[in-house]
């Protein structure tokens, strides 16, 4: 084993190397004076303020943040119930299908959910009226689809290895099911709900595929606004955002996972 | 279980709510999906005619065309599109795995109390802005980006090397973005993987290379096909990586419907690309779904 650690830890620096070396470049160009990428203009945050005097990319920031909160609140809700049906109840009928429907947005195309859920809403709206027109109402619909399978499988692992014997004694103590479930179940899984929120919300910020196929004239989300601006050229300001975006992952994840580890650690200290 | 046996009601509404949103929002499009795809186009909001026309005073007559498909079979621009998607999807599923499987073995065998900061450094950029990493690649491949920069301060090269709008960008794309789905699942079947059994190789007098080769590799084979999948199938549809990384020339289903869609309003013809995309994942998708199985199996 000792003599293989320098060759794994090569594949680490290298493997590494490669997830974060575009990232740190977009970083340092960020800062970068001139408009082009070879040169090195002297440090600037010009970009930072130009991205700030654009109106069009910070109303489309704005609401991509309020579909994604929405998307991820409705999203835990539904994943949730999804996750306790698959974990508590062994049988029941349409189990087989609920597994599939969870598992299935997972890999599906975005293309595929894109096109066939604007289809169902033209469809819906000459038949019954709603949705009328497509807009923030159907993001939210179709994010929601793909995003509470993501929140099913974290809270569907949290509640498989949970202890179950704390609800039981609540039960014979004689406590009605819906306060055991609130006041024992939530708060154990609770980091698995923050977990799938969060997952929930970055899934639906990031989506540019989907957002496209169903969204109307009215709403523009920012991976739209991002995008287009990428077929335009490489635009400084995107480096800018991109920094952003990363600064505000980076502090998030880091945060969480401080939290897990010293939890970890913890637990292994506490065990003989 | 618990729940189970007191409250009836609330199992029915625990089981309904999710059952119902995914049958009405997941499952019920792909029904609208094949039925546009039988349509015929026209000029008009939305653009198709309807299958079910009323003809006069409640006649009702359905109109079946098969031309989409037909157009789909004939014309050979949709077949290269297709074997595109399989390639590209199998060449850069191939590669996540060449890159993903050191990394996840190099995890599962650092000390325990570095793995999750380990799995955490893998899971962050997956966290950034996906279209926002795509454009990043783009600073570095392009004639005048950073790679060709760098190797020809270097001295490396004489001419810069043309990278963007080739396939090898794409594979480039494609790994990068992919390779947190193969190392999560194969972290996962390598650190169960049951040590005794490597000792007791070691002990008989077994080389470490033919350990691997007998005891690790074979059991972490449902990760590696579960990762594989989690992978080659949302890549067979992949739409922005192609269309911002590869050239005209790279053809790939989800971007060929993209245009159909987006730029020719053809809406019929991008639900027959769509439907001839979900047939084409249906055998991936099984495999996927079993090899899960598997893995969870040896897990307990």
């Amino acid at each position: 084993m000792k003599q293989r650690m320098p060759l794994l830890i090569t594949i680490l620096l290298l493997g590494y190397a490669f997830l974060y070396g575009p990232i740190i470049s977009l970083i340092v160009y960020s800062f970068n004076e001139s408009r082009l990428v070879t040169v090195w203009g002297g440090f600037s945050t010009k970009w930072y303020a130009e991205l700030m005097q654009n109106s069009q990319l910070l109303g489309a920031a704005w609401l991509s943040v309020r579909v994604a909160a929405l998307t991820a609140t409705i999203a835990v809700v539904l994943g949730t119930l999804a996750a306790l049906a698959l974990v508590r109840f062994r049988r029941f009928r349409g189990r087989g299908s609920l597994e599939v429907m969870v598992t299935a947005p997972l890999v599906m195309p975005e293309v595929i959910i894109g096109l066939s859920l604007l289809l169902l809403f033209v469809a819906m709206e000459t038949t019954i009226g709603w949705p009328a027109g497509r807009g923030m109402t159907t993001i939210v619909i179709a994010h929601t689809t793909f995003a509470m399978a993501y929140v099913t499988v974290v809270v569907q692992s949290r509640l498989a290895h949970m202890d179950m014997s704390l609800e039981e004694a609540a039960l014979d103590l004689g406590a009605r099911p819906l306060k055991v479930f609130f006041t024992i179940t939530l708060p154990i899984i609770a980091p698995a709900l923050v977990a799938g929120w969060l997952l929930a919300f970055t899934l639906s910020l990031d989506d540019l595929v989907v957002a496209s196929f169903v969204s109307g004239p009215g709403a523009t989300t920012l991976p739209m606004v991002v995008y287009s601006s990428i077929r335009l050229g490489v635009s400084p300001e995107i480096n800018a955002l991109a920094t952003i975006i990363v600064a505000i992952v980076s502090v998030a994840v880091l945060i969480t996972g401080l939290l897990l580890w010293r939890q970890e650690k913890r637990k292994t200290e506490r065990l003989p | 279980m618990s729940l189970k046996s007191t409250l009836p009601t609330a199992r029915h509404l625990i089981i309904a709510v999710p059952w119902f949103w995914l049958a009405l929002f997941f499952l019920l499009p792909f029904l609208f999906v094949l039925k546009i795809s039988l349509s015929e186009p026209v000029l008009a909001q939305p653009p198709y005619f309807d299958l079910i026309r009323e003809i006069e005073d409640g006649f009702v007559t359905i109109v079946l065309n098969f031309s989409n498909y037909q157009l789909l079979l004939e014309d050979s621009l949709y077949f290269k599109a297709l074997l595109g998607s399989l390639k590209i999807a199998g060449i850069s599923t191939l590669c996540c795995l060449l890159i993903g499987y050191p990394m996840a073995y190099a995890i599962a065998r650092s000390p325990a109390h570095w793995r999750l900061p380990l799995l955490m450094l893998i899971i962050l950029p997956f966290w950034t802005s996906f279209l926002i990493r795509i454009y990043a690649w783009i600073g570095i491949l392009k004639g005048n980006g950073l790679l060709n920069g760098v190797l020809l301060w270097l001295g490396i090269i004489d001419s810069p090397l043309e990278i963007l709008h080739t396939p090898v960008a794409v594979y480039i794309g494609v790994v990068y973005n992919y390779l947190p789905f193969v190392v999560l699942p194969l972290y996962a079947t390598l650190i169960r993987l049951d040590t005794t059994l490597l000792e007791a190789a070691a002990d008989l007098g077994c080389r470490p290379w033919k350990q691997f080769m007998l005891i690790t590799l074979p059991l972490s084979l449902p990760g590696v096909f579960a990762g594989a999948m989690l992978v080659f199938i949302p890549v067979m549809g992949e739409f922005v990586i192609p269309d911002l990384l590869g050239g005209p020339d790279t053809l790939m289903l989800g971007k060929l419907m993209w245009t159909e869609f987006f730029s020719n309003k053809d809406w019929p013809l991008a639900s027959s690309l769509a439907a001839l995309l979900l047939v084409a994942l249906i055998v991936p998708f099984v495999l996927l779904r079993h090899f899960e199985r598997r893995a969870e199996e040896a897990a307990t």
